[in-house]
């Protein structure tokens, strides 16, 4: 269990998500989920597919596909694949001064031990579609969205120099607003598990960082209203087959509710959970936001059901949130002693 | 009516006057659902316990104080008017309606009303000490969390955990059914192992962070709090609930309060997000930011 915050992982996810596209088109990867392996589906008493336990996400497969890597990799690919992303991503190293040594403060000691290893299917990105293993790239953006980022990246340069002027300069994250609570749920250094709990009507999703659940009707109740927003959207789910289809809206427009910052007026996000045996299930999620990206992009992670051993820990953030007082905090006493103007 | 009936009626009229006017100690009194309803029998799920899924909340005046209370002026009247007021309320506690302080504790309580809307995150030994953990979107524990003003669902299915999601900070709390395992660390909701007494859930819960208030009013407990609830469906509409408070280094005691929670009828009802981070941060941080 792990229950301080991380800024540097945050930012470290941010930083992988925002490197440019790639034009390179590869062979495509089938972007189906895969389907239940033969013999009598789990089924709840009710007659739901079952998808009830508790769950864990975590792979070292990045999102995009690192320039120049084949789609999938053969066996020998594979280990040096996961060999160098397990170097990467564990800050345990003393390769770059005592400033890095300070961003690299979240070592293996924090890392879910899961998170330094690649899918079993041995492919090189989340990203299965489209072919290259890349998010899209974004649509001329209007001028009031150019300056909305311009502004929020403005905010996030002041935060990483450790001069931020107010709490509204950190990430929604460190603010301990929401985590991964939001979909699209992906992988982070720590708290990777989702406890599923199911009841006639309803599938709810507990992740563990941070604590609210996202209830999901599959009783064909229709949304909220358009004008009603949440941190979390709105879900609602069905059945197709085996495979639960949740279909989510009504974000805020805060920055960065979404992902990338898309735009809460056009973005959409599906995603399906199969469950393809006893402990596995398939997660995939496609998002479209045709005043964002130039195509839909879709994702997909496998998730482990975890050894009952295992359980979910509360992850308290806001209530013991020091670290935002300390950014702040260091960044007045630094303006008082003149280091900076 | 036959004299005799009447005799046999009139002497189980007087039973119940005294009954209900004379104070019994605490844990001897019967729940109430069975004196105001016929015998319940709720609808089951498969295994063949009651079924508990639904949006439940309490309309009692507790979060602001537990024992009886008056209406009140809200802390800073000057700028919130009526809106920072609170409603008037009788105790939820049964028998002397009390909570059973040790006298340095009682001391404590009237210092944390005093407190209830300081706030100073500026250091370790003010972070916590001062304030209501409400007022700073802190999760509210057990059992204050059940009879805040805002609702909460129960999500029972097929297997051995139920979940509690509180619309209040989406705070959640799992039940682990018929576990032994020892709560492994402090937590701001504690560690709940539950199990079926015939048709009542009951749950027991400890391991609570020391840090939680039962209410408004500045009631407090230790790390040692140990909570046992019950819970008993009574009509289609509400169940019964209540919760025995135990803890040696504050209290005097066990002590217990019960009060119904309402299954929200609306066609749309939805737990909505309460997020309440947001609306501390000027209070808690602002000071920190660039003048």
């Amino acid at each position: 269990m792990i229950t301080r915050l991380s800024l540097t992982f945050v930012l470290a996810l941010l930083a992988a998500f925002g490197q440019t596209p790639s034009t390179a088109v590869k062979k495509s990867v089938p972007a189906k989920a895969a389907s239940t392996k033969k013999g009598a589906p789990l089924r709840t008493p009710w007659g739901d597919p079952d998808l009830q336990g508790v769950w864990n996400d975590a792979t070292s497969t990045p999102l995009q596909r690192p320039n120049g890597t084949k789609d999938v990799l053969t066996d020998e690919e594979a280990v040096d694949f996961q060999d160098k992303l397990a170097n990467d991503l564990s800050r345990d190293r003393r390769d770059g001064g005592p400033e890095a040594d300070v961003n690299r403060a979240y070592n293996e000691h924090w890392m879910d031990s899961r998170r330094l290893k690649i899918t079993a299917d041995h492919r090189s990105s989340l990203i299965v579609d489209p072919p290259d293993g890349r998010i899209p790239p974004l649509v001329p953006l209007s001028t009031e969205r150019e300056k909305a980022r311009a502004a929020r990246a403005a905010a996030g340069a002041r935060f990483n120099r450790g001069l931020p002027d107010t709490y509204r300069d950190a990430s929604l994250a460190v603010r301990c607003i929401i985590r991964t609570d939001s979909p699209p749920y992906l992988p982070t250094i720590y708290n990777n598990d989702f406890q599923i709990f199911q009841s006639p009507g309803f599938v709810v999703i507990a992740p563990e960082m941070i604590h609210s659940a996202r209830i999901i009707p599959v009783d064909g109740t229709p949304h909220l209203g358009q004008d009603f927003k949440q941190w979390l959207g709105d879900s609602r789910g069905h059945w197709d087959g085996d495979t639960l289809v949740v279909e989510t809206t009504n974000f805020r427009t805060d920055d960065g509710v979404i992902f990338q910052n898309a735009n809460p007026a056009t973005y959409k996000i599906v995603e399906r959970f199969t469950r393809v045996d006893a402990t596995s299930l398939n997660y995939e999620f496609t998002v479209e936001d045709p005043t964002t990206w130039t195509k839909p992009w879709t994702a997909r992670i496998p998730w482990t059901k975890i050894d009952p051993g295992e359980q979910m820990y509360e992850y308290a953030c806001h209530e013991d949130n020091y670290d935002i007082v300390h950014f702040l905090g260091g960044a007045r006493a630094r303006e008082q002693r003149g280091e900076v103007k | 009516m036959s004299l005799d009936t009447a005799r046999k009626s009139a002497r189980a009229t007087a039973f119940w006057l005294i009954a209900a006017l004379v104070p019994l100690p605490a844990f001897s009194q019967q729940t109430r659902p069975a004196a105001q309803f016929p015998t319940y029998r709720p609808p089951r799920l498969a295994d063949g316990h009651p079924d508990l899924n639904g949006v439940w909340q309490a309309f009692v005046t507790a979060d602001w104080d537990l024992q009886n209370h008056e209406a009140q002026s809200g802390p800073h009247p000057e700028i919130n008017g009526v809106y920072g007021a609170g409603p008037a309320g009788q105790t939820i506690i049964e028998g002397d309606g009390v909570i059973p302080y040790q006298p340095w504790a009682l001391e404590k309580k009237k210092q944390n009303l005093a407190n209830r809307t300081k706030v100073d995150v500026s250091s370790d030994e003010t972070w916590h000490a001062l304030g209501d953990p409400e007022f700073k979107c802190y999760m509210a524990g057990v059992p204050r969390a059940n009879y805040m003003p805002f609702p909460f669902r129960i999500v029972q299915g097929s297997s051995p955990y139920i979940l509690l999601t509180y619309e209040y900070g989406s705070a959640q709390r799992i039940v682990r059914m018929n576990t032994k395992q020892e709560a492994p660390t402090p937590a701001w909701m504690g560690w709940s192992r539950g199990r079926w007494e015939g048709d009542t859930l009951v749950v027991d819960v400890t391991g609570q962070r020391e840090e939680t208030w039962l209410d408004r009013a500045g009631d407090f407990h230790s790390g040692d709090l140990h909570v046992v609830e019950r819970y008993t469906l009574a009509s289609p509409y509400h169940m019964q609930y209540e919760a025995t408070i135990e803890d040696p280094k504050v209290y005097t005691r066990p002590w217990k309060i019960s009060f119904p929670l309402y299954r929200r009828m609306e066609k749309n009802i939805q737990l909505l997000e309460f997020k309440c981070e947001p609306f501390t941060e000027e209070l808690l941080y602002g000071r920190f930011s660039k003048k």
